[in-house]
C-alpha cells in the first residue's frame, strides 16, 4: 500500500530536520544498544545444512546478490542460523549519532542529517557492529518505517520523526521469520524498500526518505502456506532445507543442541575458535571480493546456464555471477570457475524457472540436470 | 474405555503434569480432553505442581495482536499524556503457564508468536509506536478440544510441545484417584534439573527411537531428552537411565508416531506392556537388563517398546496399515483457501488505509487519533472548535477474510478401454459428485481425453445442467491420452486458481494410459509421462482425487491409478462403490471446506 500523501511545506520540514539532528544522540543510544549479552548458538556449530550456511556467508560476503530465502522443514535451525550469522558480520564503520548507520566512505548515500553534518565540518565515525534486524511478528507499519514520534509528541507537542526497523536494518541484515505469515501490505513495503534501497515515510504530516540498503533475509515452513510468486524472484538466493535423515546427524544436533542448552557460555566459548576463523574468512572474502575475475568462460557458460533453463531475466544469471565470485573469494580463489558456478547454480536459480511453477521437486532435478549437461560437455 | 485403561491414561497424565511442572518453561503440553471435571482436575493438578505465584494465564482463542504481544494502553496514555504501555499476555505469563483455549482452532498468525515466545524466551515488541524487548519465558498449554484427527493445533505449536495427552475417554471418577507425586518432590527434582547427567547412549536412543517410529521432526527427540531429564530429577537420580528413556518415549515420542515400528523378538509384547502406565510398567525391565545383559535389548528397542507401550491399540493397527506418509501437504488447500477482501466475509481487523479499500472502521480510527489531539490542536491554524481532529492518516478501514469459491475440475477418461467397461458408471459416478457440487456451490468444469487429445469440454461454470448433458452426450472410444489429459486438467486449474477460485481436480480413469505426451501410442512411455504430469500436478492448496474405474483395481497394490494418486499427492479411490454416499464423502473429504 502506498503511503497517504500528505503535503508539508518546506518550512516544517526543515524544522523537523533541525530537531530530529537534536535527537539523533538520544535516539542512536536507545536503539542500538549492543545485542544482549545472551550468547546464541553458534553458526559453525549448527550441523550440516551446508547450502542455508553456505548461502548466508555468500550473502555476507556481497550483499548485492539481493537477499536470501529459507524455506523448508521446521526446526532445522533456520532462525539460529540468521540470529548467529549476526556474529561473523565483520564491524562497519558508521557515522556517530547517525540513526541510519550511514557509511562515510559512501558521500553519495549519506541521510540529509549526514550531508549537513559533513558539510558543517566532517563526521565523527565509529566502529559497530553490522545491525541483524529481527522483524517480530506482529510488527505494525509505523513500527517498519518509522513515525512520529509518540512520547514527543504527546509530552512536548513536538512533531519529530522516529526512526522504524528499516532504518536500524540499513547496511545489515532484516530478517523475516515464517515470511508467509507476514501481513500482504507489509511485504510489499519491504521488498519496495529492499529494491530501491531507500525508504520513503509519507506519514502523519511527515516527510521523510532515508537510506535503508539491508539484506533480506526470509524463512519459511510450506506447510504454513505458500509465497507469493512476486516474492519469490525478488530474493536472490532461495536454500530448500530438509529435516536430516541420516541417524548419526540427527544424533549430533540433538547433542550439540543440548549441550548449548545446558551451558550456552561454556558451549560458545568451545566453539569461539571455529568462530573466529569463519569470521576472518568473511572479512577476506569481503576485502579480496574486488579483485576475483570473472572470465569470459564463466559469463559464458551462466548465460548458457540460464539459457537452458529458462530461467528468465537477467537478474538469475546477475545473481549467479555475483555469487559465484563471492564464494570464489571465500574460498581464495582469484577466478570464478566451474566449480562455483556448479556449487551456487541449485539456489541461485531454483526458485527462477517460470514453465513449472506447479512443480517444486521437479525444479532441483531440472537444474541439476542443466548443469550436468552444460559443465561436462 | 475399560476402567483400568481410564486409570492409565490418568496415571499417565498426571505424571506427565509433574514432569512439565518440573521443567515448563520453553515447552508445553497439548491436552486433548473436552471442557469438564477430568481437564478441571488435570488443570488444578498442575497448578498444584508449579512454583506458587508463577503466572497461569489464559488466552482466549481469538486475542488480538494488542492483548497478545502488548500494544499502547490508550486510556492510560491519554491520561498520562504521554504514551504508556500495555503488556501484553504472553510478557504477564512470564515465568509462568500460558492456556490456549479451544486451540485446535487457533490461526496460523497467533500460533506463529506464540511459538516465536517459545523459542526465543521473549518477545519483541514493535508496536503502535512501541519498541520494546521483554522476557516472556513460558510453558504452553493447549488444550484440545477437537473431535477427530484433521481438530488440531496448528502444527507449528504441537511440535513444540512436548506432552501430548489425550483425556478425551477419562471421566471424573477416575481423575480423583490418588495422585502419585506430591509438589514437595516436584519442587525438589526442580532443584536438582541442572545436575542431571545424559548420557550419549541416551540420547542416541531418543533419536534412534524417534526415527523408528517415523518422526521427521528434530524438536521431538530433543523434547524427549528433556522429558527424560525431568523424570530422572524426579527420580531423584543424577544420571538418566532406561526408566526415564521409557517414559520420555511413552509421553513425548509415542503420540507423535507416524509408523508402527516394527516388532522384533528382543521386544516385551504389547499386550503385557500396555495395560500398565508408563512410569509403572518399567520397574521389571531395568532388573532384568542387570541380570542378563547378554540378552538386554539395545537401548533403542526398549524405548520403542515402551513408546509402542503407550499407542492405543486401534491407532498402532492404523499405523501399521497405512505406509509410511508424511504430513499432509494439501493442508494448505484448507487453511489458505481464504481470501483477504474489502468488502465482504469474516471481519479480520483493521488497518490503516483510504476510505475506498474497505469500510471505515470507526471505533479504531478514534483510536488512532486519540493521542494527537493535543499535538493537533496546539498546531491547528484554525479555531474551528471541532472535538476531535481526525486526519486521513487516521483512517482505519476493516478487512474481511473471504471464503474462496471452489471449482471441481472433473477429468474423465473416455478412451475405449475405459467406455467398454465403465464409462456408464463413472457417468453416474459424475452426476452423483455434481450433485455435491450443487449443495457446496462449487464450480465445475469438465475435461475429457480420448484418442490422442485431451479437451476442455467445459470450462468453469456454475450451470450444472450443461454439465450434464455434455457429459450425457460424451462419446467413448480410441486410445488413453492420460498425460494429456493431466496437463490439460493442470492449466486449468493453474487458471482458476488465478482467478482467486480454489481448484479441485477429480480424476475418473483406469488408469491404462496408452498414448504418451506426444500422441504416440506406447504403453510405458504412456505411464512415465502420466506419472510425470500427475507430479507436476502436486502443489500446496491443489486438493486431487483419483477414482480408479479399471474391474482389477481392488485387487492389485500397485494399480497405475493408485501410483498416479500417490504422484499428485490426492486421494485414491476404488470404483465399486458400496453406495453414493461413500463417494460424496471422499470428495467432502478431499475438498476444502465450504
Amino acid at each position: 500500500m502506498s503511503p497517504l500523501p500528505v503535503k508539508l511545506s518546506r518550512t516544517t520540514t526543515r524544522a523537523i530536520e533541525a530537531r530530529r539532528t537534536q535527537a539523533e544522540g538520544a535516539l542512536a543510544a536507545q536503539n542500538f544498544s549492543p545485542p544482549d549479552s545472551l550468547a546464541p548458538f553458534p553458526f559453525t556449530a549448527i550441523v550440516g545444512q551446508d547450502d542455508m550456511k553456505l548461502a548466508f556467508v555468500i550473502a555476507a560476503i556481497d550483499p548485492s546478490v539481493g537477499g536470501v530465502l529459507v524455506f523448508g522443514d521446521r526446526g532445522t535451525g533456520k532462525s539460529t542460523a540468521v540470529r548467529a550469522l549476526a556474529r561473523l558480520l565483520p564491524p562497519m564503520r558508521s557515522v556517530v549519532g547517525c540513526a541510519y548507520n550511514c557509511d562515510p566512505a559512501a558521500t553519495a548515500a549519506l541521510c540529509d542529517g549526514c550531508k549537513k553534518r559533513a558539510a558543517q565540518g566532517g563526521l565523527k565515525t565509529t566502529l559497530r557492529a553490522a545491525p541483524v534486524v529481527d522483524l517480530p511478528l506482529g510488527a505494525t507499519e509505523d513500527r517498519v518505517v518509522g513515525a512520529l514520534d509518540l512520547e514527543r509528541a504527546l509530552t512536548q507537542g513536538e512533531k519529530s520523526f522516529e526512526p522504524g526497523l528499516l532504518a536500524k536494518a540499513n547496511r545489515g541484515f532484516l530478517y523475516i521469520d515464517e515470511a508467509n505469515l507476514l501481513e500482504d501490505h507489509l511485504v510489499d513495503l519491504l521488498l519496495d524498500v529492499a529494491a530501491s534501497g531507500e525508504n520513503v515515510v509519507e506519514r502523519e504530516g511527515l516527510s521523510v526518505r532515508h537510506p535503508a540498503r539491508f539484506v533480506l533475509i526470509g524463512s519459511g515452513n510450506p506447510e504454513e502456506g505458500e509465497l507469493r510468486p512476486q516474492l519469490l524472484d525478488r530474493f536472490g538466493l532461495a536454500v530448500d532445507v530438509k529435516t536430516p535423515t541420516d541417524i548419526p546427524v540427527r544424533i549430533e544436533v540433538v547433542r550439540r543442541r543440548d549441550a548449548f542448552e545446558r551451558d550456552p557460555a561454556r558451549f560458545a566459548k568451545a566453539w569461539s575458535v571455529e568462530e573466529h576463523k569463519l569470521r576472518r574468512r568473511i572479512a577476506t572474502g569481503r576485502e579480496r571480493l574486488g579483485a576475483v575475475q570473472a572470465p569470459d568462460e564463466a559469463l559464458e557458460k551462466a548465460a548458457r546456464l540460464c539459457v537452458a533453463l529458462g530461467a528468465d531475466g537477467l537478474r538469475g544469471e546477475l545473481t549467479l555471477l555475483r555469487a559465484a565470485r563471492a564464494l570464489a573469494s571465500f574460498e581464495g580463489v582469484e577466478r570464478v570457475g566451474d566449480a562455483q558456478l556448479r556449487r551456487v547454480a541449485p539456489f541461485a536459480l531454483g526458485h527462477r524457472l517460470r514453465r513449472n511453477p506447479l512443480d517444486d521437486i521437479g525444479s532441483a532435478t531440472r537444474v541439476a540436470r542443466a548443469i550436468e549437461e552444460i559443465f561436462s560437455a | 474405555m475399560s476402567g483400568d485403561g481410564e486409570a492409565a491414561a490418568w496415571a499417565r497424565a498426571s505424571h506427565a503434569a509433574a514432569l512439565f511442572a518440573v521443567d515448563p518453561l520453553g515447552s508445553g503440553v497439548s491436552l486433548r480432553a473436552p471442557p469438564g471435571p477430568a481437564r478441571d482436575a488435570w488443570l488444578a493438578l498442575l497448578r498444584d505442581y508449579l512454583p506458587s505465584g508463577a503466572p497461569m494465564r489464559r488466552a482466549p482463542l481469538a486475542i488480538s495482536d494488542d492483548r497478545l504481544l502488548g500494544g499502547l494502553d490508550l486510556p492510560a496514555t491519554l491520561r498520562a499524556g504521554r504514551p504508556v504501555a500495555e503488556t501484553g499476555l504472553l510478557a504477564q505469563a512470564d515465568g509462568g503457564v500460558l492456556l490456549l483455549t479451544m486451540a485446535e482452532r487457533l490461526g496460523g498468525a497467533t500460533a506463529a508468536r506464540i511459538a516465536a515466545a517459545l523459542d526465543a524466551g521473549e518477545i519483541e515488541l514493535a508496536r503502535d509506536g512501541l519498541s520494546a524487548r521483554q522476557q516472556a519465558r513460558i510453558g504452553v498449554v493447549a488444550l484440545d478440544e477437537g473431535h477427530d484427527d484433521d481438530e488440531r493445533p496448528p502444527t507449528a505449536l504441537l511440535d513444540r510441545l512436548a506432552f501430548h495427552l489425550d483425556l478425551a475417554e477419562v471421566s471424573h471418577r477416575a481423575a480423583v484417584k490418588a495422585r502419585c507425586t506430591s509438589a514437595a518432590e516436584v519442587a525438589a527434582a526442580r532443584a536438582r534439573l541442572p545436575s542431571v547427567i545424559a548420557p550419549t547412549k541416551a540420547i542416541e536412543a531418543l533419536v534412534a527411537a524417534a526415527a523408528r517410529l517415523g518422526i521427521d521432526s528434530l524438536r521431538a527427540p530433543l523434547l524427549a531428552l528433556r522429558v527424560a531429564r525431568a523424570s530422572c530429577a524426579l527420580r531423584g537420580a543424577d544420571v538418566i537411565d532406561d526408566e526415564d528413556l521409557a517414559v520420555a518415549a511413552c509421553l513425548a515420542l509415542a503420540p507423535r508416531a507416524t509408523c508402527a515400528p516394527p516388532i522384533e523378538e528382543s521386544e516385551v509384547p504389547p499386550e503385557e506392556a500396555g495395560d500398565e502406565p508408563g512410569p509403572a510398567k518399567n520397574d521389571a525391565d531395568p532388573k532384568n537388563d542387570n541380570a542378563q545383559p547378554r540378552e538386554a535389548p539395545a537401548p533403542d528397542d526398549l524405548v520403542v517398546a515402551a513408546a509402542r507401550s503407550a499407542i492405543p491399540a486401534d491407532v498402532l493397527a492404523r499405523l501399521a496399515t497405512t505406509a509410511r506418509t508424511r504430513a499432509p501437504a494439501a493442508r494448505g488447500g484448507k487453511s489458505g483457501a481464504a481470501l483477504v477482501s474489502a468488502r465482504r466475509g469474516r471481519p479480520l481487523g483493521a488497518r490503516r488505509g483510504a476510505l475506498r479499500e474497505g469500510r471505515l472502521c470507526l471505533i479504531e480510527t478514534l483510536r488512532a487519533a486519540a493521542p494527537w489531539q493535543p499535538l493537533r490542536r496546539a498546531h491547528a491554524a484554525d479555531d474551528a472548535g471541532l472535538a476531535v481532529r481526525v486526519r486521513a492518516d487516521d483512517f482505519r478501514v476493516t478487512r474481511f477474510r473471504e471464503r474462496r469459491e471452489t471449482t471441481a475440475i472433473f477429468v474423465v477418461d473416455a478412451s475405449g478401454s475405459s467406455a467398454m467397461q465403465r464409462l456408464g458408471e463413472v457417468k453416474g459416478a459424475i452426476e452423483l459428485l455434481l450433485a455435491d457440487c450443487y449443495v457446496r456451490r462449487d464450480s465445475v468444469a469438465l475435461v475429457a481425453f480420448r484418442g490422442k487429445s485431451a479437451e476442455i469440454l467445459l470450462p468453469p461454470t456454475r450451470s450444472l445442467a450443461r454439465a450434464k448433458r455434455l457429459l450425457a452426450a460424451l462419446p467413448g472410444g480410441g486410445g488413453t491420452p492420460l498425460a494429456l489429459g493431466l496437463d490439460a486438467a493442470g492449466a486449468l486449474a493453474e487458471s482458476v486458481r488465478r482467478k482467486g477460485q480454489t481448484p479441485l481436480l477429480i480424476l475418473l480413469t483406469d488408469g491404462r494410459g496408452n498414448i504418451d505426451r506426444k500422441g504416440a501410442p506406447d504403453r510405458a512411455k504412456a505411464l512415465d509421462d502420466a506419472l510425470d504430469a500427475a507430479r507436476r500436478l502436486r502443489a500446496p492448496g491443489l486438493a486431487a482425487l483419483a477414482i480408479d474405474s479399471s474391474p482389477a483395481a481392488a485387487a492389485r497394490a500397485d494399480a497405475p491409478t493408485r501410483k498416479i494418486a500417490e504422484a499428485m499427492n490426492g486421494r485414491y479411490l476404488k470404483m465399486p462403490f458400496a453406495d453414493a454416499a461413500t463417494l460424496s464423502q471422499a470428495v467432502r473429504a478431499a475438498a476444502p471446506a465450504p
